[in-house]
């Protein structure tokens, strides 16, 4: 059993720490706000989402952005917990594309 | 998430010596690889709390476990410190200590 | 559908042009309500509660703490209820402890395996304290990140790293800084910034008068 992806503490090889900021963009504040919805509800706890991250692939999870870590966490639980399938988020998500115009 | 549910209840008290386990285990686990199979000493008690372990597949997080704060000096994890007194403090379960010499 | 943002500051990108899970995050929110699992209200709370949530709250009680000691003990005696005093609503945190700096002592936060923060009080952590380069410097080389953010220590000061692993949630209460004595409160808590409560740096220092 290796080392987790996640357990980071003491790696060797780190460099400066990047101090400059981003200002949230419109998705980043709704992945926030359902996360924290559903934890309030009672839905889900920030328990299983750590673990849902640290169950992803591991070249996946140093890729993935912050928030686009969440949101993978969030679809994650939701299915495990039978409340949303992956299919209908795919057909839901396609519906919106058409919508949105393809790039 | 857990809360303090009562006041300490566990084995050990501020000031003991303690000894992380290393275990290699799957599963959820908040006790990081670097302080494990290191020994420092406990700082504070911080009182008894749903086992995370068991949060995060579901679980109803029960027995409850004593969460303490322990001290490491950094050298002694680490292996070299850049100062002499810095030190380490992490947050870990009792089910992961063992009283040390 | 509308989109429910609430920060004028909040970046809008053309839907299409979003990466695969930023999109995903439309159709599990559009899902979640059609559903009831959520409404939008529940949605909306959120996004109001954590606007609300920002250093300014933490440099409010760092600056009542070091102008007012009876302050400064029920602030690190039971910080929660202290915050209920300066009307800082921390109920949703769950154990809340404040780590008083001192001249031979300085705390630096990190949380290594993920990227908790004491959220209710000091709002969303800032990018660097959720990347991977601070996540893994932080327990083994502060003083490096410390110089980084322009605090150098000499030896005989105590660097105290602590990780959050669990659920305490730490806020670092910085030192005065010398010479700030005839300022009123709301000067001093712009000397408090938020990187100072995480522990990475001091206080800023009071300007010298003209």
């Amino acid at each position: 059993m290796a080392r987790g992806h996640h357990d980071v503490g003491g790696l060797p090889g780190a460099g400066p720490v990047d101090q400059t900021e981003h200002v949230l963009s419109d998705w980043e504040i709704l992945a926030d706000a359902v996360n924290q919805a559903l934890t309030a509800r009672g839905i889900k706890r920030t328990d299983e989402m750590r673990r849902a991250r640290e169950e992803m692939d591991s070249a996946t999870y140093r890729d993935m952005t912050y928030y686009e870590r969440w949101i993978a966490s969030i679809e994650t639980i939701l299915i495990e917990k039978k409340i949303l399938t992956k299919e209908e988020i795919d057909r839901r998500l396609a519906a919106f594309e058409k919508k949105w115009g393809e790039p | 998430m857990g809360r303090a549910v009562n006041e300490a209840s566990g084995r050990f008290r501020p000031g003991d010596r303690v000894r992380v386990r290393f275990e290699d285990r799957p599963g959820h686990i908040r006790t990081p690889w670097y302080v494990r199979g290191k020994s420092g000493w406990v700082e504070r008690v911080y009182g008894d709390f749903h086992n995370p372990e068991s949060l995060a597949y579901g679980g109803d997080g029960l027995p409850t476990r004593t969460l303490y704060l322990v001290a490491f000096n950094q050298a002694d994890v680490f292996g070299a410190a850049e100062a002499p007194k810095d030190k380490v403090l992490v947050d870990i379960y009792e089910h992961w200590l063992d009283p040390a010499a | 559908m509308s989109d429910t943002h609430g920060s004028e500051q909040a970046l809008e990108h053309p839907k299409h042009e979003l990466s695969y899970y930023a999109k995903r995050i439309y159709a599990i929110r559009d899902l979640l309500l059609e559903k009831g699992v959520l409404d939008e209200k529940d949605i909306q709370c959120q996004i109001e509660y954590q606007e609300a949530r920002s250093p300014a709250n933490g440099a409010k009680l760092v600056a009542r703490a070091w102008t007012d000691p009876a302050f400064k003990a029920r602030l690190i005696a039971d910080p929660k209820a202290a915050c209920l005093e300066m009307g800082i609503d921390a109920t949703s945190i769950n154990e809340f402890v404040v780590l008083e700096n001192t001249e031979k002592v300085r705390h630096v936060v990190v949380c290594t395996l993920c990227s908790c923060y004491p959220r209710p009080i000091l709002g969303r952590p800032p990018d660097w304290y959720k990347s991977f380069n601070y996540r893994q410097r932080a327990v083994n080389d502060p003083r490096g990140v410390m110089r980084e953010f322009g605090l150098t220590l000499s030896d005989d000061v105590e660097v105290r790293v602590h990780d959050s692993t669990a659920d305490i949630r730490y806020l670092v209460l910085p030192l005065r800084p010398k010479g700030t004595e005839t300022l009123s409160q709301a000067d001093l808590e712009k000397l408090v910034t938020r990187d100072s409560m995480i522990g990475v740096m001091d206080a800023l220092p009071a300007l010298p008068k003209a």
